[in-house]
Protein backbone atom coordinates (compact mmCIF):
# COMPACT_ATOMS: atom_id res chain seq x y z
CA UNK A 1 0.00 0.00 0.00
CA UNK A 2 0.92 3.67 0.08
CA UNK A 3 3.33 3.33 2.95
CA UNK A 4 5.12 0.55 1.10
CA UNK A 5 5.30 2.29 -2.28
CA UNK A 6 8.49 4.23 -1.65
CA UNK A 7 11.75 2.46 -2.11
CA UNK A 8 13.82 1.85 1.02
CA UNK A 9 15.50 5.07 2.06
CA UNK A 10 13.27 7.17 -0.23
CA UNK A 11 10.77 9.66 1.18
CA UNK A 12 7.08 9.09 0.53
CA UNK A 13 5.86 11.43 -2.26
CA UNK A 14 3.63 14.33 -1.22
CA UNK A 15 0.43 12.81 -2.57
CA UNK A 16 -1.78 15.61 -1.30
CA UNK A 17 0.23 18.24 -3.13
CA UNK A 18 0.26 16.14 -6.30
CA UNK A 19 -3.51 15.67 -6.21
CA UNK A 20 -4.06 19.36 -5.49
CA UNK A 21 -1.88 20.49 -8.40
CA UNK A 22 -3.49 18.08 -10.87
CA UNK A 23 -6.92 19.17 -9.68
CA UNK A 24 -6.01 22.88 -9.84
CA UNK A 25 -4.89 22.69 -13.45
CA UNK A 26 -7.90 20.65 -14.57
CA UNK A 27 -10.40 22.73 -12.59
CA UNK A 28 -9.01 25.98 -13.96
CA UNK A 29 -9.10 24.67 -17.52
CA UNK A 30 -12.63 23.31 -17.08
CA UNK A 31 -13.95 26.55 -15.59
CA UNK A 32 -12.38 28.66 -18.33
CA UNK A 33 -13.92 26.43 -21.02
CA UNK A 34 -17.31 26.44 -19.27
CA UNK A 35 -17.40 30.19 -18.75
CA UNK A 36 -16.05 31.41 -22.06
CA UNK A 37 -16.99 28.64 -24.51
CA UNK A 38 -20.01 26.79 -23.17
CA UNK A 39 -21.90 29.37 -21.10
CA UNK A 40 -22.93 31.65 -24.00
CA UNK A 41 -24.72 28.66 -25.55
CA UNK A 42 -26.33 27.34 -22.39
CA UNK A 43 -30.10 27.09 -22.20
CA UNK A 44 -32.43 28.89 -22.29
CA UNK A 45 -30.37 31.58 -24.04
CA UNK A 46 -30.60 35.29 -23.39
CA UNK A 47 -33.71 36.40 -25.22
CA UNK A 48 -35.25 37.95 -22.10
CA UNK A 49 -33.99 39.17 -18.77
CA UNK A 50 -35.35 36.08 -17.02
CA UNK A 51 -33.72 33.79 -19.61
CA UNK A 52 -30.44 35.69 -19.30
CA UNK A 53 -30.50 35.28 -15.52
CA UNK A 54 -31.26 31.57 -15.85
CA UNK A 55 -28.38 31.14 -18.26
CA UNK A 56 -26.12 32.99 -15.82
CA UNK A 57 -27.34 30.79 -12.96
CA UNK A 58 -26.60 27.60 -14.86
CA UNK A 59 -23.16 28.92 -15.82
CA UNK A 60 -22.34 29.84 -12.22
CA UNK A 61 -23.53 26.46 -10.95
CA UNK A 62 -21.48 24.72 -13.62
CA UNK A 63 -18.35 26.71 -12.76
CA UNK A 64 -18.93 25.95 -9.09
CA UNK A 65 -19.75 22.31 -9.60
CA UNK A 66 -16.98 21.41 -12.05
CA UNK A 67 -14.12 21.73 -9.49
CA UNK A 68 -16.07 19.62 -6.99
CA UNK A 69 -16.69 16.89 -9.55
CA UNK A 70 -13.06 17.07 -10.69
CA UNK A 71 -11.83 16.78 -7.10
CA UNK A 72 -13.69 13.49 -6.75
CA UNK A 73 -12.57 12.20 -10.14
CA UNK A 74 -8.91 13.24 -9.70
CA UNK A 75 -8.69 11.66 -6.25
CA UNK A 76 -10.39 8.52 -7.57
CA UNK A 77 -8.07 8.22 -10.58
CA UNK A 78 -4.98 8.98 -8.49
CA UNK A 79 -5.92 6.32 -5.98
CA UNK A 80 -6.55 3.76 -8.70
CA UNK A 81 -3.20 4.42 -10.35
CA UNK A 82 -0.80 5.17 -7.51
CA UNK A 83 -2.29 3.17 -4.63
CA UNK A 84 -3.27 0.12 -6.61
CA UNK A 85 -2.28 -3.28 -5.26
CA UNK A 86 1.08 -4.39 -6.61
CA UNK A 87 1.99 -8.06 -7.32
CA UNK A 88 3.16 -9.72 -4.14
CA UNK A 89 1.78 -6.99 -1.91
CA UNK A 90 -0.10 -8.88 0.78
CA UNK A 91 0.12 -6.27 3.52
CA UNK A 92 -2.84 -4.50 4.98
CA UNK A 93 -3.23 -0.77 4.50
CA UNK A 94 -2.18 1.73 7.16
CA UNK A 95 -4.71 2.52 9.89
CA UNK A 96 -6.93 5.54 9.26
CA UNK A 97 -6.93 8.12 12.00
CA UNK A 98 -9.13 11.15 12.41
CA UNK A 99 -7.72 14.47 11.24
CA UNK A 100 -9.24 17.50 12.92
CA UNK A 101 -7.98 19.93 10.32
CA UNK A 102 -9.46 17.99 7.41
CA UNK A 103 -12.75 17.48 9.23
CA UNK A 104 -12.99 21.15 10.10
CA UNK A 105 -12.04 22.20 6.59
CA UNK A 106 -14.66 19.87 5.12
CA UNK A 107 -17.43 21.18 7.39
CA UNK A 108 -16.51 24.82 6.83
CA UNK A 109 -16.02 24.37 3.09
CA UNK A 110 -19.33 22.61 2.47
CA UNK A 111 -21.17 25.01 4.75
CA UNK A 112 -19.78 27.98 2.86
CA UNK A 113 -20.73 26.43 -0.47
CA UNK A 114 -24.29 25.64 0.64
CA UNK A 115 -24.83 29.08 2.22
CA UNK A 116 -23.37 30.80 -0.83
CA UNK A 117 -25.68 28.79 -3.08
CA UNK A 118 -28.63 29.76 -0.85
CA UNK A 119 -27.80 33.47 -1.00
CA UNK A 120 -27.04 33.34 -4.71
CA UNK A 121 -30.26 31.44 -5.47
CA UNK A 122 -32.36 33.83 -3.41
CA UNK A 123 -30.88 36.88 -5.09
CA UNK A 124 -31.38 35.34 -8.52
CA UNK A 125 -35.00 34.58 -7.63
CA UNK A 126 -35.77 38.06 -6.36
CA UNK A 127 -33.84 40.31 -8.75
CA UNK A 128 -35.39 39.13 -12.05
CA UNK A 129 -38.93 39.32 -10.55
CA UNK A 130 -39.47 35.67 -9.75
CA UNK A 131 -37.04 34.37 -12.36
CA UNK A 132 -39.79 33.82 -14.92
CA UNK A 133 -41.66 31.32 -12.77
CA UNK A 134 -45.33 31.44 -11.92
CA UNK A 135 -45.78 33.23 -8.59
CA UNK A 136 -49.48 32.57 -8.10
CA UNK A 137 -52.25 35.19 -7.98
CA UNK A 138 -50.42 37.50 -5.54
CA UNK A 139 -46.82 37.73 -6.74
CA UNK A 140 -44.20 38.77 -4.20
CA UNK A 141 -41.49 39.87 -6.59
CA UNK A 142 -42.98 42.19 -9.19
CA UNK A 143 -41.34 43.51 -12.31
CA UNK A 144 -40.34 47.13 -12.51
CA UNK A 145 -42.78 49.22 -14.54
CA UNK A 146 -46.12 51.01 -14.52
CA UNK A 147 -49.42 49.13 -14.47
CA UNK A 148 -51.86 50.83 -16.81
CA UNK A 149 -55.12 50.04 -18.53
CA UNK A 150 -53.71 51.04 -21.92
CA UNK A 151 -50.19 50.16 -23.01
CA UNK A 152 -48.19 52.85 -24.77
CA UNK A 153 -44.93 52.23 -26.63
CA UNK A 154 -41.84 54.12 -25.48
CA UNK A 155 -42.99 54.19 -21.86
CA UNK A 156 -42.42 52.00 -18.82
CA UNK A 157 -45.91 50.55 -19.12
CA UNK A 158 -46.18 46.87 -18.27
CA UNK A 159 -47.83 44.82 -21.01
CA UNK A 160 -50.42 42.44 -19.60
CA UNK A 161 -51.04 39.19 -21.46
CA UNK A 162 -53.54 36.60 -20.34
CA UNK A 163 -52.47 33.10 -21.32
CA UNK A 164 -55.40 30.69 -21.64
CA UNK A 165 -54.69 26.98 -21.91
CA UNK A 166 -57.36 24.72 -23.34
CA UNK A 167 -57.15 21.16 -24.60
CA UNK A 168 -55.08 21.48 -26.79
CA UNK A 169 -54.02 24.98 -27.72
CA UNK A 170 -52.90 28.28 -26.25
CA UNK A 171 -54.89 31.47 -26.65
CA UNK A 172 -53.51 34.89 -25.71
CA UNK A 173 -55.64 37.79 -24.55
CA UNK A 174 -54.52 41.40 -24.49
CA UNK A 175 -56.72 43.24 -21.97
CA UNK A 176 -55.05 46.61 -22.66
CA UNK A 177 -56.22 46.36 -26.29
CA UNK A 178 -59.92 45.82 -25.80
CA UNK A 179 -59.48 42.23 -24.68
CA UNK A 180 -58.84 40.83 -28.15
CA UNK A 181 -57.59 37.26 -28.32
CA UNK A 182 -55.10 35.63 -30.64
CA UNK A 183 -53.56 32.26 -31.35
CA UNK A 184 -50.20 34.00 -31.67
CA UNK A 185 -48.14 35.46 -28.85
CA UNK A 186 -46.61 38.75 -29.95
CA UNK A 187 -44.47 40.68 -27.47
CA UNK A 188 -42.71 44.04 -27.76
CA UNK A 189 -38.96 44.25 -27.16
CA UNK A 190 -37.63 46.05 -24.07
CA UNK A 191 -41.03 45.98 -22.41
CA UNK A 192 -41.89 44.47 -19.04
CA UNK A 193 -44.47 41.75 -19.57
CA UNK A 194 -46.91 40.41 -16.99
CA UNK A 195 -48.39 37.01 -17.90
CA UNK A 196 -51.65 35.89 -16.28
CA UNK A 197 -51.69 32.15 -16.89
CA UNK A 198 -54.88 30.15 -16.49
CA UNK A 199 -56.66 27.11 -17.91
CA UNK A 200 -60.20 26.33 -19.01
CA UNK A 201 -60.05 22.62 -18.32
CA UNK A 202 -57.19 20.49 -17.00
CA UNK A 203 -53.75 21.54 -15.74
CA UNK A 204 -51.43 22.76 -18.47
CA UNK A 205 -48.05 24.44 -18.17
CA UNK A 206 -47.14 27.55 -20.13
CA UNK A 207 -43.56 27.12 -21.27
CA UNK A 208 -42.08 29.59 -23.75
CA UNK A 209 -38.65 28.06 -23.33
CA UNK A 210 -36.57 30.82 -24.93
CA UNK A 211 -38.29 33.47 -22.82
CA UNK A 212 -37.18 31.74 -19.64
CA UNK A 213 -40.79 31.59 -18.43
CA UNK A 214 -42.60 28.58 -17.03
CA UNK A 215 -45.91 28.78 -15.20
CA UNK A 216 -48.58 26.19 -14.49
CA UNK A 217 -51.97 26.85 -16.01
CA UNK A 218 -54.52 25.73 -13.44
CA UNK A 219 -58.26 26.05 -13.99
CA UNK A 220 -59.70 28.88 -11.94
CA UNK A 221 -56.29 30.18 -10.91
CA UNK A 222 -54.49 33.34 -12.02
CA UNK A 223 -50.80 32.43 -12.09
CA UNK A 224 -48.65 35.52 -12.63
CA UNK A 225 -45.18 35.40 -14.22
CA UNK A 226 -42.93 38.19 -15.44
CA UNK A 227 -40.30 38.66 -18.10
CA UNK A 228 -38.77 41.38 -20.26
CA UNK A 229 -37.86 40.55 -23.88
CA UNK A 230 -34.45 41.90 -24.82
CA UNK A 231 -33.99 40.40 -28.27
CA UNK A 232 -36.11 40.25 -31.42
CA UNK A 233 -37.06 36.93 -32.91
CA UNK A 234 -39.36 33.92 -32.88
CA UNK A 235 -39.90 31.48 -30.06
CA UNK A 236 -42.10 28.46 -29.41
CA UNK A 237 -44.64 28.05 -26.62
CA UNK A 238 -45.11 24.49 -25.41
CA UNK A 239 -47.27 22.78 -22.84
CA UNK A 240 -45.14 21.16 -20.18
CA UNK A 241 -47.83 19.26 -18.30
CA UNK A 242 -49.19 15.99 -19.65
CA UNK A 243 -52.74 17.02 -20.57
CA UNK A 244 -54.23 14.44 -22.89
CA UNK A 245 -53.96 12.92 -26.33
CA UNK A 246 -52.62 16.02 -28.09
CA UNK A 247 -50.35 17.25 -25.30
CA UNK A 248 -47.32 16.75 -27.54
CA UNK A 249 -48.91 18.86 -30.24
CA UNK A 250 -49.93 21.69 -27.92
CA UNK A 251 -47.43 24.25 -29.08
CA UNK A 252 -47.64 27.41 -31.08
CA UNK A 253 -45.46 30.25 -32.29
CA UNK A 254 -44.53 33.51 -30.65
CA UNK A 255 -42.55 36.48 -31.77
CA UNK A 256 -40.71 39.35 -30.11
CA UNK A 257 -41.03 42.41 -32.32
CA UNK A 258 -40.23 46.08 -32.02
CA UNK A 259 -42.59 48.20 -29.93
CA UNK A 260 -43.83 49.99 -33.05
CA UNK A 261 -44.47 46.70 -34.86
CA UNK A 262 -46.27 45.32 -31.83
CA UNK A 263 -48.45 48.41 -31.57
CA UNK A 264 -49.34 48.09 -35.25
CA UNK A 265 -50.13 44.36 -34.96
CA UNK A 266 -52.17 44.72 -31.78
CA UNK A 267 -54.28 47.62 -33.03
CA UNK A 268 -54.94 45.87 -36.35
CA UNK A 269 -56.08 42.62 -34.69
CA UNK A 270 -58.15 44.61 -32.22
CA UNK A 271 -59.81 46.54 -35.04
CA UNK A 272 -60.56 43.36 -37.01
CA UNK A 273 -62.05 41.51 -34.05
CA UNK A 274 -64.04 44.60 -33.12
CA UNK A 275 -65.38 44.90 -36.65
CA UNK A 276 -66.24 41.19 -36.81
CA UNK A 277 -68.11 41.42 -33.53
CA UNK A 278 -65.84 38.93 -31.83
CA UNK A 279 -64.73 41.17 -28.99
CA UNK A 280 -68.34 41.88 -28.14
CA UNK A 281 -68.94 38.13 -28.05
CA UNK A 282 -66.08 37.48 -25.64
CA UNK A 283 -66.65 37.53 -21.90
CA UNK A 284 -65.57 40.59 -19.92
CA UNK A 285 -61.89 40.52 -19.04
CA UNK A 286 -61.34 38.32 -16.03
CA UNK A 287 -58.06 36.94 -14.85
CA UNK A 288 -59.40 33.43 -14.43
CA UNK A 289 -61.66 33.30 -17.49
CA UNK A 290 -64.57 31.48 -15.89
CA UNK A 291 -66.04 28.88 -18.29
CA UNK A 292 -69.47 29.38 -16.73
CA UNK A 293 -69.39 33.10 -17.46
CA UNK A 294 -72.37 33.08 -19.83
CA UNK A 295 -74.98 33.89 -17.17
CA UNK A 296 -72.71 36.64 -15.88
CA UNK A 297 -72.76 38.64 -19.08
CA UNK A 298 -75.82 40.56 -18.03
CA UNK A 299 -77.68 39.73 -21.21
CA UNK A 300 -81.19 38.36 -21.56
CA UNK A 301 -80.86 34.62 -21.36
CA UNK A 302 -82.83 31.98 -23.18
CA UNK A 303 -83.20 28.44 -21.95
CA UNK A 304 -84.02 25.57 -24.23
CA UNK A 305 -84.80 22.17 -22.80
CA UNK A 306 -82.62 19.48 -24.24
CA UNK A 307 -79.49 21.58 -24.63
CA UNK A 308 -76.89 20.55 -22.09
CA UNK A 309 -74.10 23.02 -22.83
CA UNK A 310 -74.15 26.06 -20.58
CA UNK A 311 -77.04 24.42 -18.67
CA UNK A 312 -79.20 25.05 -21.69
CA UNK A 313 -78.66 28.79 -21.54
CA UNK A 314 -77.60 31.14 -24.26
CA UNK A 315 -78.36 34.76 -24.86
CA UNK A 316 -80.63 35.98 -27.54
CA UNK A 317 -78.51 38.78 -28.87
CA UNK A 318 -78.62 40.53 -31.17
CA UNK A 319 -74.91 40.15 -31.84
CA UNK A 320 -73.02 41.28 -34.86
CA UNK A 321 -72.05 38.61 -37.36
CA UNK A 322 -74.36 35.85 -36.21
CA UNK A 323 -77.07 33.91 -37.93
CA UNK A 324 -80.57 35.15 -37.41
CA UNK A 325 -82.67 34.71 -34.31
CA UNK A 326 -84.23 31.35 -33.44
CA UNK A 327 -87.10 30.47 -35.76
CA UNK A 328 -90.14 28.46 -34.84
CA UNK A 329 -90.46 25.18 -36.71
CA UNK B 1 -25.50 -34.32 1.61
CA UNK B 2 -25.91 -36.48 -1.52
CA UNK B 3 -29.20 -37.75 -0.20
CA UNK B 4 -30.41 -34.24 0.50
CA UNK B 5 -29.65 -33.14 -3.06
CA UNK B 6 -31.47 -36.15 -4.49
CA UNK B 7 -34.46 -35.50 -2.27
CA UNK B 8 -34.56 -31.93 -3.49
CA UNK B 9 -34.79 -32.97 -7.12
CA UNK B 10 -38.46 -33.87 -6.94
CA UNK B 11 -39.45 -30.38 -8.08
CA UNK B 12 -36.96 -30.16 -10.91
CA UNK B 13 -38.36 -30.54 -14.44
CA UNK B 14 -36.69 -32.19 -17.37
CA UNK B 15 -34.70 -30.27 -19.95
CA UNK B 16 -37.30 -30.71 -22.74
CA UNK B 17 -40.00 -29.29 -20.47
CA UNK B 18 -37.84 -26.34 -19.56
CA UNK B 19 -37.01 -25.69 -23.21
CA UNK B 20 -40.66 -25.95 -24.17
CA UNK B 21 -41.66 -23.55 -21.40
CA UNK B 22 -39.03 -21.08 -22.49
CA UNK B 23 -40.17 -21.40 -26.10
CA UNK B 24 -43.81 -20.80 -25.19
CA UNK B 25 -42.88 -17.75 -23.10
CA UNK B 26 -40.76 -16.40 -25.93
CA UNK B 27 -43.53 -16.91 -28.48
CA UNK B 28 -46.02 -15.22 -26.14
CA UNK B 29 -43.79 -12.15 -25.91
CA UNK B 30 -43.32 -12.10 -29.69
CA UNK B 31 -47.06 -12.46 -30.29
CA UNK B 32 -47.80 -9.65 -27.82
CA UNK B 33 -45.28 -7.38 -29.49
CA UNK B 34 -46.64 -8.12 -32.96
CA UNK B 35 -50.18 -7.46 -31.74
CA UNK B 36 -49.15 -4.13 -30.18
CA UNK B 37 -47.37 -3.01 -33.34
CA UNK B 38 -50.10 -4.13 -35.74
CA UNK B 39 -53.06 -3.04 -33.64
CA UNK B 40 -51.86 0.21 -32.17
CA UNK B 41 -49.02 1.44 -34.36
CA UNK B 42 -50.07 0.29 -37.80
CA UNK B 43 -53.70 0.90 -36.96
CA UNK B 44 -55.09 -2.40 -38.14
CA UNK B 45 -58.66 -2.56 -36.97
CA UNK B 46 -58.79 1.21 -36.27
CA UNK B 47 -60.60 3.87 -38.23
CA UNK B 48 -60.12 3.78 -41.99
CA UNK B 49 -58.47 6.61 -43.93
CA UNK B 50 -60.65 8.10 -46.65
CA UNK B 51 -58.47 8.99 -49.61
CA UNK B 52 -59.38 12.17 -51.49
CA UNK B 53 -56.16 12.42 -53.51
CA UNK B 54 -57.61 10.76 -56.62
CA UNK B 55 -60.72 12.93 -56.38
CA UNK B 56 -58.73 16.15 -56.68
CA UNK B 57 -58.73 18.06 -59.94
CA UNK B 58 -57.69 21.53 -61.02
CA UNK B 59 -55.83 22.09 -57.76
CA UNK B 60 -59.00 21.58 -55.72
CA UNK B 61 -60.63 18.77 -53.80
CA UNK B 62 -64.06 18.53 -52.19
CA UNK B 63 -64.29 17.00 -48.72
CA UNK B 64 -67.61 16.37 -47.01
CA UNK B 65 -68.03 15.67 -43.28
CA UNK B 66 -70.99 15.44 -40.97
CA UNK B 67 -71.14 15.61 -37.19
CA UNK B 68 -73.83 13.80 -35.26
CA UNK B 69 -75.01 13.88 -31.67
CA UNK B 70 -74.49 10.13 -31.40
CA UNK B 71 -73.54 7.22 -33.63
CA UNK B 72 -75.17 3.93 -34.41
CA UNK B 73 -72.05 2.31 -35.76
CA UNK B 74 -69.67 1.86 -32.85
CA UNK B 75 -69.46 0.35 -29.41
CA UNK B 76 -69.89 3.87 -28.03
CA UNK B 77 -73.30 4.84 -29.42
CA UNK B 78 -73.69 7.74 -26.99
CA UNK B 79 -70.55 9.46 -28.20
CA UNK B 80 -70.79 12.43 -30.50
CA UNK B 81 -68.94 11.76 -33.72
CA UNK B 82 -67.77 13.03 -37.08
CA UNK B 83 -68.25 11.01 -40.29
CA UNK B 84 -66.37 11.38 -43.59
CA UNK B 85 -68.06 10.84 -46.94
CA UNK B 86 -66.18 8.59 -49.33
CA UNK B 87 -65.69 10.57 -52.57
CA UNK B 88 -66.21 7.48 -54.77
CA UNK B 89 -69.09 5.62 -53.13
CA UNK B 90 -70.67 8.63 -51.39
CA UNK B 91 -71.08 6.39 -48.34
CA UNK B 92 -70.47 7.81 -44.89
CA UNK B 93 -67.44 6.29 -43.19
CA UNK B 94 -67.11 6.37 -39.42
CA UNK B 95 -63.64 7.86 -39.25
CA UNK B 96 -61.77 11.10 -38.72
CA UNK B 97 -58.82 10.19 -40.93
CA UNK B 98 -58.66 11.53 -44.44
CA UNK B 99 -55.98 12.13 -47.03
CA UNK B 100 -55.74 15.12 -49.37
CA UNK B 101 -53.06 16.28 -51.81
CA UNK B 102 -50.47 18.95 -50.97
CA UNK B 103 -50.75 22.54 -52.21
CA UNK B 104 -54.43 22.04 -52.95
CA UNK B 105 -57.53 24.02 -52.15
CA UNK B 106 -59.74 21.93 -49.90
CA UNK B 107 -63.42 22.82 -50.32
CA UNK B 108 -64.89 21.56 -47.08
CA UNK B 109 -68.58 20.96 -46.52
CA UNK B 110 -69.77 20.08 -43.03
CA UNK B 111 -73.30 18.97 -42.26
CA UNK B 112 -74.04 19.79 -38.63
CA UNK B 113 -76.74 17.56 -37.19
CA UNK B 114 -75.80 17.95 -33.52
CA UNK B 115 -77.40 20.55 -31.32
CA UNK B 116 -75.59 23.51 -29.89
CA UNK B 117 -73.16 23.65 -27.00
CA UNK B 118 -71.77 27.01 -25.94
CA UNK B 119 -68.01 27.18 -26.35
CA UNK B 120 -65.83 27.31 -23.29
CA UNK B 121 -63.75 30.03 -24.90
CA UNK B 122 -65.92 32.01 -27.28
CA UNK B 123 -62.78 33.02 -29.21
CA UNK B 124 -63.31 29.88 -31.27
CA UNK B 125 -66.51 31.47 -32.56
CA UNK B 126 -64.20 33.33 -34.91
CA UNK B 127 -63.44 31.90 -38.33
CA UNK B 128 -59.70 31.83 -38.92
CA UNK B 129 -57.47 30.32 -41.58
CA UNK B 130 -60.08 29.78 -44.28
CA UNK B 131 -59.87 31.54 -47.61
CA UNK B 132 -61.40 34.94 -46.92
CA UNK B 133 -61.60 34.10 -43.21
CA UNK B 134 -65.30 33.37 -43.63
CA UNK B 135 -67.67 30.42 -43.87
CA UNK B 136 -70.87 30.09 -45.85
CA UNK B 137 -73.69 28.98 -43.58
CA UNK B 138 -77.25 27.91 -44.09
CA UNK B 139 -79.63 26.23 -41.63
CA UNK B 140 -82.32 23.75 -42.64
CA UNK B 141 -85.52 22.48 -41.04
CA UNK B 142 -86.15 18.77 -40.63
CA UNK B 143 -88.36 19.04 -43.70
CA UNK B 144 -85.28 19.93 -45.71
CA UNK B 145 -86.45 23.49 -46.26
CA UNK B 146 -83.89 26.23 -45.57
CA UNK B 147 -84.52 28.69 -42.77
CA UNK B 148 -82.98 31.40 -44.88
CA UNK B 149 -80.44 31.99 -47.61
CA UNK B 150 -76.79 30.99 -47.28
CA UNK B 151 -74.69 33.84 -45.91
CA UNK B 152 -71.03 34.39 -45.21
CA UNK B 153 -69.94 34.81 -41.61
CA UNK B 154 -66.61 35.67 -40.03
CA UNK B 155 -67.97 34.94 -36.55
CA UNK B 156 -70.58 32.34 -35.62
CA UNK B 157 -71.26 33.39 -32.07
CA UNK B 158 -71.57 30.30 -29.90
CA UNK B 159 -73.05 32.21 -27.02
CA UNK B 160 -75.68 34.04 -28.98
CA UNK B 161 -78.67 32.13 -30.35
CA UNK B 162 -76.80 28.95 -29.36
CA UNK B 163 -75.37 28.73 -32.85
CA UNK B 164 -72.39 26.39 -32.58
CA UNK B 165 -72.40 22.63 -32.22
CA UNK B 166 -68.72 21.85 -32.60
CA UNK B 167 -65.59 23.22 -34.23
CA UNK B 168 -63.30 21.95 -36.95
CA UNK B 169 -59.75 23.04 -36.22
CA UNK B 170 -56.34 22.18 -37.63
CA UNK B 171 -54.24 24.15 -35.14
CA UNK B 172 -50.88 23.66 -36.86
CA UNK B 173 -52.32 25.22 -40.02
CA UNK B 174 -54.14 27.85 -37.92
CA UNK B 175 -57.47 26.76 -39.36
CA UNK B 176 -60.21 27.33 -36.76
CA UNK B 177 -63.81 27.00 -37.88
CA UNK B 178 -66.91 27.01 -35.67
CA UNK B 179 -69.37 24.47 -37.01
CA UNK B 180 -72.90 25.77 -36.71
CA UNK B 181 -75.64 23.71 -35.18
CA UNK B 182 -79.17 23.49 -36.50
CA UNK B 183 -81.57 26.07 -35.15
CA UNK B 184 -81.54 25.68 -31.36
CA UNK B 185 -85.27 25.23 -30.88
CA UNK B 186 -85.58 22.87 -33.83
CA UNK B 187 -82.71 20.65 -32.76
CA UNK B 188 -83.99 20.55 -29.18
CA UNK B 189 -87.25 19.07 -30.39
CA UNK B 190 -86.30 16.79 -33.28
CA UNK B 191 -82.61 16.00 -33.30
CA UNK B 192 -81.48 13.26 -35.67
CA UNK B 193 -81.44 9.99 -33.75
CA UNK B 194 -79.87 7.54 -36.18
CA UNK B 195 -76.43 8.15 -37.58
CA UNK B 196 -75.04 8.76 -40.07
CA UNK B 197 -77.88 11.23 -40.19
CA UNK B 198 -80.04 11.63 -43.25
CA UNK B 199 -82.95 13.41 -41.62
CA UNK B 200 -83.60 16.02 -38.99
CA UNK B 201 -82.73 19.70 -38.86
CA UNK B 202 -79.16 20.51 -39.84
CA UNK B 203 -76.75 23.25 -40.76
CA UNK B 204 -74.79 23.32 -43.99
CA UNK B 205 -71.42 25.01 -43.70
CA UNK B 206 -68.89 25.50 -46.48
CA UNK B 207 -65.38 26.91 -46.40
CA UNK B 208 -62.06 26.44 -48.15
CA UNK B 209 -58.44 26.35 -47.09
CA UNK B 210 -55.11 25.53 -48.70
CA UNK B 211 -53.08 22.48 -47.79
CA UNK B 212 -49.36 23.04 -47.25
CA UNK B 213 -46.91 22.71 -50.12
CA UNK B 214 -45.22 19.75 -48.51
CA UNK B 215 -46.78 16.64 -47.06
CA UNK B 216 -47.32 15.68 -43.48
CA UNK B 217 -49.77 14.62 -40.81
CA UNK B 218 -51.93 17.34 -39.32
CA UNK B 219 -54.13 16.60 -36.35
CA UNK B 220 -57.53 18.18 -36.24
CA UNK B 221 -59.92 18.41 -33.36
CA UNK B 222 -63.08 19.92 -31.93
CA UNK B 223 -62.71 22.68 -29.35
CA UNK B 224 -66.20 22.34 -27.91
CA UNK B 225 -65.94 20.22 -24.75
CA UNK B 226 -68.39 17.68 -26.14
CA UNK B 227 -67.39 14.52 -24.29
CA UNK B 228 -70.61 14.23 -22.33
CA UNK B 229 -70.20 12.32 -19.08
CA UNK B 230 -66.50 13.09 -18.80
CA UNK B 231 -64.77 15.64 -16.59
CA UNK B 232 -65.44 19.08 -18.09
CA UNK B 233 -66.50 17.30 -21.28
CA UNK B 234 -62.92 16.71 -22.32
CA UNK B 235 -62.68 12.93 -22.32
CA UNK B 236 -64.18 10.19 -24.45
CA UNK B 237 -64.90 11.31 -28.02
CA UNK B 238 -62.75 14.43 -27.56
CA UNK B 239 -59.68 12.26 -27.07
CA UNK B 240 -60.52 9.36 -29.40
CA UNK B 241 -59.48 9.22 -33.03
CA UNK B 242 -62.49 8.28 -35.11
CA UNK B 243 -64.90 10.47 -33.14
CA UNK B 244 -64.08 14.16 -32.58
CA UNK B 245 -60.39 14.25 -33.41
CA UNK B 246 -58.22 12.80 -36.13
CA UNK B 247 -55.59 13.38 -38.74
CA UNK B 248 -55.56 15.08 -42.11
CA UNK B 249 -52.80 13.42 -44.10
CA UNK B 250 -51.34 15.70 -46.74
CA UNK B 251 -49.77 13.66 -49.53
CA UNK B 252 -46.85 15.36 -51.27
Amino acid sequence: MAAQQAAPGQAEPRHGLRIFLIWLVLALAADLVIWFVWAPHMPPGDMTDSARHQQFDIAVLSVTGAPVILAVWVYFAYALIVWRRRPGDEEDGPPIDGHTGISLGWIIGTTVIVLAAFVFGTVELVVPAGAGAGEGPAPIWKISGITTTAWTPGTKDILQVQVIGQEWWWIYRYPQFGGFESTQLYLPKDTPVEFHVTSLDVIHSFWPYRLGVKADANPGVDNVAYTKPEQLGPFVVRCNELCGIWHGAMYNAGNVVTQAAFQKWATSVQAKEQQDGLIAALPPYALTYDPTVIPQLGKDLVKVTGITGGNGYYYSGPQAGTPGPPVSP
Amino acid sequence: MVLAREEARWWLVSVPVRVATLLVAFLAVVAGTVFMVVHFLLGAGGPATVDFTSAASGGQVNVVLQEDAQNSVSSRPDWVSYFVQDPQTKQWVHTTLFKVPANTRVNMTILGYDGCTPLRNNFFSQVEGTIGNTVSLQQFKDTGKPLGPARNYSVVNAWSHCNVGHTFAIPQLRVFVPVASPNAQLSANSLCGDSPCTSGPYSLEKFSFMTPKSGGEFRWQCFVPCGGGFLDGNGGPMQTIGFMTGFMTVAS
